[in-house]
């Protein structure tokens, strides 16, 4: 068959709401974009363990910290998930952490900001998992199967994170002066750059909606921030908190709320790697893996030698 | 300053023009541990259902990984591991004349037999 139509095929499918499946003939492109949307993915989830990693041993209570722990260990597992739906496409496990180890690979840049106060682990899971909940949403109907399978197991565990994040920022500000105070600093923060993760403004990209058109993506970065603005600046009230920005105003013409300038060169600036963290996570990760070199090596050839010996005993 | 502006969507950061292709084979993968796929029982009575894969150098690991990453909520009451290797699967590019033989046999459906109302229940 022809490639077009093989192309022409594969589009029906797309716009029939057909998922591609493993096996399927796709256009490389399709294959290419899924690779590296999937594996960034994987990464920013396996990199989104080491801010609030930091703070597992001085979480403030027995309770707070099952809680960070069990989110933490979710985290390893949406990145597990998602690596194993990116296999299917062709790529190596091992390729994908290297390609993410030596700064190829890129990974959410929400994860080069540090979390500074026990109150950022609130603020991280209430915003910062807030706006990736509105993304892996859309992303369950993404037209590629394994990757739809992945983000509804993960969209499942993924209230959780939100919930638990605005429920310990509630009791903060219901506390102390001191604990208020805490709470708004997190809030003031992470705010900013939790906008940021949705990318670019709709207006700034100039290319064609290629993305779009094979349904990876079903909403844009401006539709997915502005419903993210709309929800924050209600539950903030329940805090009695504010957000900082004094051009955020409700908006009757629109029914959305209106919000002030996004800095977009602190954004390209840490998407091109001088963030604040950039440098200490891509260390921290290259670290664990590299201290982890010996128990991978042990257990292949443990597993290799139960093999020989079972070989033994039958012959 | 000025960045080249790309269509960037979030969760997809696009490549620099390095030229480089992500889907290149050269990559040493020969030190993975091999890849399993997972099936899981969510309750008595269901079938197992396939959930995904892992790495894990043998079968007792793969199983333990299973539990850790597939059944964190109480989602299964057993397990299945296989080395994704020994897993034959139909091609999609034959699907038309390998299922073939099942298009015209619609007597093969409850629906083909017209009966009386009496017994239409049936």
């Amino acid at each position: 068959m022809l490639e077009q139509d093989l192309e022409k095929i594969f589009q029906n499918k797309i716009d029939n709401e057909i998922k591609i499946e493993p096996k399927d003939w796709m256009p490389d492109a399709y294959r290419k974009t899924n690779i590296r949307q999937i594996s960034q993915h994987a990464h920013s989830e396996v990199v989104g363990m080491l801010p609030e990693g930091n703070w597992i041993s001085r979480a403030p209570s027995l309770k707070r910290k099952a809680i960070l722990i069990a989110k933490v260990q979710d985290e390893g597992g949406h990145g597990l998930y998602l690596y194993s739906s990116a296999e299917t496409l062709g790529i190596g496990r091992d390729e994908m952490i290297n390609d993410l180890h030596i700064g190829k690979a890129k990974y959410s840049s929400i994860f080069n900001y540090p979390s500074l106060s026990w109150a950022d682990m609130g603020a991280i899971g209430w915003l910062v998992d807030g706006a990736a909940i509105l993304n892996q949403v859309m992303l369950c109907r993404t037209s590629y199967g394994p990757y739809a399978r992945a983000m509804v197991r993960i969209c499942k565990e993924e209230s959780f994170h939100q919930r638990q994040g605005f429920e310990s920022l509630l009791v903060l500000s219901r506390g102390t002066d001191e604990q208020k105070a805490m709470c708004q600093d997190a809030i003031n923060r992470w705010w900013w750059p939790s906008l940021m993760m949705f990318g670019p403004k709709d207006s700034e990209s100039t290319n064609s909606d290629q993305s779009m058109k094979w349904k990876i993506k079903r909403k844009t970065n401006d539709e997915l921030r502005q419903q993210f603005i709309d929800m924050i600046a209600e539950q903030i009230k329940v805090l009695g908190m504010t957000l900082p920005d004094d051009k955020l105003k409700w908006n009757e013409k629109t029914n959305h709320y209106d919000f002030g300038e996004i800095n977009w060169d602190e954004f390209w600036n840490v998407v091109k790697g001088n963030g604040p963290c950039n440098k200490q996570r891509l260390v921290a990760k290259n670290k664990a893996h590299d201290e982890g070199e010996w128990v991978r090596a042990a257990a292949k050839v443990y597993a290799a030698k139960k093999l020989n010996r079972q070989k033994e005993k039958a012959a | 300053m000025s960045f080249t502006q790309q269509k960037y969507f979030y969760g997809d950061i696009p490549e620099d023009h390095t030229g480089k292709d992500n889907t290149s084979t050269t990559f040493e993968t020969k030190n993975e541990w091999p890849l399993w796929e997972v099936f899981v029982r969510s309750k008595q009575g269901l079938d197992h259902k396939h959930v995904g894969s892992l790495h894990a150098a043998d079968a007792a690991m793969a199983m333990e990984n299973a539990r850790d990453v597939y059944t964190r909520r109480q989602e299964g009451v057993s397990l299945w591991v296989v080395e994704s290797k020994y897993i034959h699967a139909s091609s999609p590019d034959d699907a038309d004349s390998f299922y073939e033989p099942a298009n015209d046999k619609i007597y093969r459906y409850p629906v083909f037999y017209q009966l009386p109302d009496e017994v239409n229940h049936m």
